[in-house]
């Protein structure tokens, strides 16, 4: 009685005798008896009492054990009652009756005490075992299901984040199918200003959810960018950097960006490690596969990070076709793969351009039939449309970015008692910075603002003579008297203007710097200095270099130059 | 901005390294760096690694460097330009005047 808690124990016998004798060996053992005299009476009981163990006499009136059994394990459900069966009865068909009808095991009588004592002891064990079981099971389902529901919510978070944007346009047609709730493949769209459309098709190592995490900050980094109007390297460069952060070495990001411009029937592409593209070209019916010539996403350092595009000419109705490796890698039930010679098969059978995106899908299921899919399976096809009909959005951006201009003008003047603790160029850098298409030009752009203050600063307002630069000793002096100067400077100004104007190709940037000085005699200005080999002299024909031109205007003391840019998108 | 050199053992090469913007406001380090040694080095290298800027005044220093190390005799290769600092280089033609890598 020791290792046996106190059980209660239902006892169904229909001779009184039996059941008395056996209801006091089983008192005795110290549990709790409860008793039937009959198979309806101890389905009433086993309900009323929900006892641990049952002891069914396996004749009785009205129902008798084997029917019994058969209820109350019915009512027992996914719980484990152990029902040992009481029996004179010693022939072998009787006995396996007993255990047909769910009964557990048998006790012949007259009843060995032991032996009973043994049996109620071995099945408590069991029923115990089974209840932890059950409560196990129960709680990993309960675990599953909370997973699944979690997964649910995250996916649908995901997939807006993942499979949005502008990838419900008419002239774009995408499948994708993942072996898990996430998908590893991730496919971004949107409309740039200019009415350009820009998509990227990622595969990200592996699948499932850390596969997918890779996907949020590239996407929202995406979307971000794009709308403003950033450049595709610009982008492709932020991405890399943040997932080469982010990620842990060995997962990155395949993929391939575009950014489709309708209006100039131009394709500009990147592929990094992707398998080949295709740009089905409509009027000759061909296939141009476009290579990846690029590492992945996320692999290399920014500063190693390589960004050259692919361009493309393109004529109505031209479709680009990307995909991820799933399809080349579908296997069959043989285990032989897709592979890109059967992708070529489909263009070269096709008739109608239009079917090319379904007969894809369906050759590609077809040739896996009851074979194991083993990675996510990703397919994406733009079709070259008018812009007007790309989506109602492009037309708006086109209409209001692309045809039009953009204009602006700052002017900003530095004060005397600023000279000395203020320098204006990062600030002025950083506003011109705010124009995307002009990023790739920021160190040009420095350059030539600062080689114009400088000069409006240290000849104009410093009345500095570069004369003094002649020699080695009279370039420190210079520099010492710059130094004096500007400690000292009570009056004077540097005026800069700055204006803006976007045209069809890119780009016009005016520069106009005015400083208080007395300017010099411009005329007489020789044109490029830069082969004189004396010490100063430099900056102007440097800008000169950058520019085109540098104009002289009013006495000397206001300089013009122009920098005409040439957007690459 | 900060301005380093090293000197070979054997006192005949001297490298100087440049971090942040090379400008006028670092020609009294930068002439220190090769004017203020024991021995005048045969070999100079200007190592640009660090250097994220450089205007026309640091192309003035250049040509200092470079009389000071003895003008169409000097030997001094510029090293490790990043992209914008070698555009810079190579729109004043200084490839003609020294050894750009």
């Amino acid at each position: 009685m020791n290792d046996v808690r106190r059980l209660k124990i239902l006892v169904a016998d229909d001779t009184d005798t039996d059941r008395l004798i056996l209801e006091s060996i089983v008192r005795k053992e110290g549990h709790h008896v409860v008793s039937a005299c009959n198979g309806l009476e101890a389905i009433q009981v086993y309900s009323a009492e929900k006892p641990d163990i049952v002891l069914l006499d396996a004749l009785m009136p009205e129902l008798d054990g084997f029917g019994a059994a058969r209820k109350i394990k019915e009512l027992a459900g996914d719980e484990l009652v152990p029902i040992i069966f009481l029996t004179s009865l010693s022939d072998t068909e009787s006995l396996v009756q007993c255990l047909d009808a769910g009964g557990d095991d048998f006790l012949s009588k007259p009843y060995n005490r032991i032996i009973l004592q043994a049996k109620i002891k071995s099945f408590n064990r069991m029923r115990e075992m089974h209840s932890t079981m059950l409560t196990q099971r129960n709680q990993i389902v309960q675990y599953n299901n909370r997973l699944l529901q979690e997964q649910t919510v995250a996916k649908h978070v995901f997939d807006n984040v993942a499979h949005s944007g502008c990838l419900n346009a008419s002239n774009v047609r995408y499948f994708l199918s993942s072996l898990a709730v996430f998908n590893g493949d991730v496919l971004v769209a949107a409309m740039r200003p200019n009415g350009s459309m820009m998509v990227l098709l990622g595969d990200f190592t592996g699948h499932g959810l850390p596969a997918a995490i890779g996907a949020m900050p590239l996407a929202s980094t995406f979307y971000g960018m794009v709308s403003k109007g950033f450049s595709m390297t610009d982008i492709l460069r932020e991405i890399n950097g943040k997932l080469k952060n982010i990620l842990p070495v060995g997962i990155f990001c395949c993929a391939t960006m575009m950014d489709i411009n309708f209006r100039k029937k131009r394709l500009k592409i990147w592929n990094g490690g992707l398998p080949d593209c295709f740009v089905y070209h409509h009027q000759e019916g061909n296939i141009t596969p476009v290579k990846s010539t690029h590492l992945p996403l996320g692999v290399l350092s920014n500063r190693a990070f390589k960004d050259n595009c692919e361009y493309f000419e393109l004529q109505k109705e031209d479709r680009i076709f990307v995909w991820s490796d799933g399809i080349h890698e579908a296997r069959n039930a043989d285990g032989d793969m897709f592979g890109e010679e059967r992708l070529k098969a489909v263009f070269s059978r096709n008739s109608n351009p239009e079917l090319l995106f379904n007969d894809i899908i369906e050759s590609v299921q077809q040739f896996v039939g009851s074979g194991e899919k083993d990675d996510d399976l990703s397919l994406l096809e733009i079709r070259m449309d008018e812009p007007a009909r790309v989506n109602s959005f492009a037309k708006e951006a086109s209409d209001k970015f692309g045809n039009s201009e953009i204009e602006w003008t700052m002017g900003f003047e530095v004060k005397p008692t600023s000279f000395k603790v203020f320098d204006p160029l990062p600030m002025l850098l950083n506003v011109l910075m705010e124009v995307p298409s002009l990023r790739a030009f920021s160190s040009t752009l420095y350059t030539i603002l600062a080689e114009l203050y400088t000069n409006a600063l240290e000849h104009g307002v410093l009345k500095l003579d570069s004369e003094l630069k002649k020699t080695p000793d009279g370039f420190s002096d210079y520099y010492e008297l710059r130094e004096q100067r500007i400690n000292q400077v009570t009056e004077g100004f540097v005026r800069i203007n700055i204006s803006h104007k976007t045209n069809e190709n890119g780009g016009l940037l005016k520069v106009r710097i005015e400083d208080s000085g007395d300017g010099f005699d411009h005329q007489q200005r020789s044109t490029d200095n830069l082969t004189s080999f004396g010490y100063s002299g430099r900056g102007i024909a440097l800008v000169e270099k950058l520019c085109g031109t540098v104009t002289y205007l009013g006495c000397g003391n206001i300089v013009e130059v122009a920098f005409s840019w040439v957007s690459d998108d | 901005m900060a301005i380093t050199s090293t000197v070979s053992p054997d006192g005949n090469q001297v490298t100087i390294y440049i971090q942040g913007r090379f400008d006028f406001s670092s020609h009294q380090e930068f002439r220190g760096a090769y004017e203020k040694l024991a021995q005048a080095p045969i070999h100079y290298r200007v190592d640009l690694q660090g250097t994220s800027y450089l205007d026309s005044s640091a192309l003035g220093m250049l040509l200092l460097l470079r009389d000071y190390a003895g003008g169409e005799q000097s030997n001094i290769q510029i090293v490790n330009c990043a992209p914008d600092v070698k555009k810079i280089l190579l729109i004043s033609n200084f490839e003609q005047l020294f050894d750009i890598q």
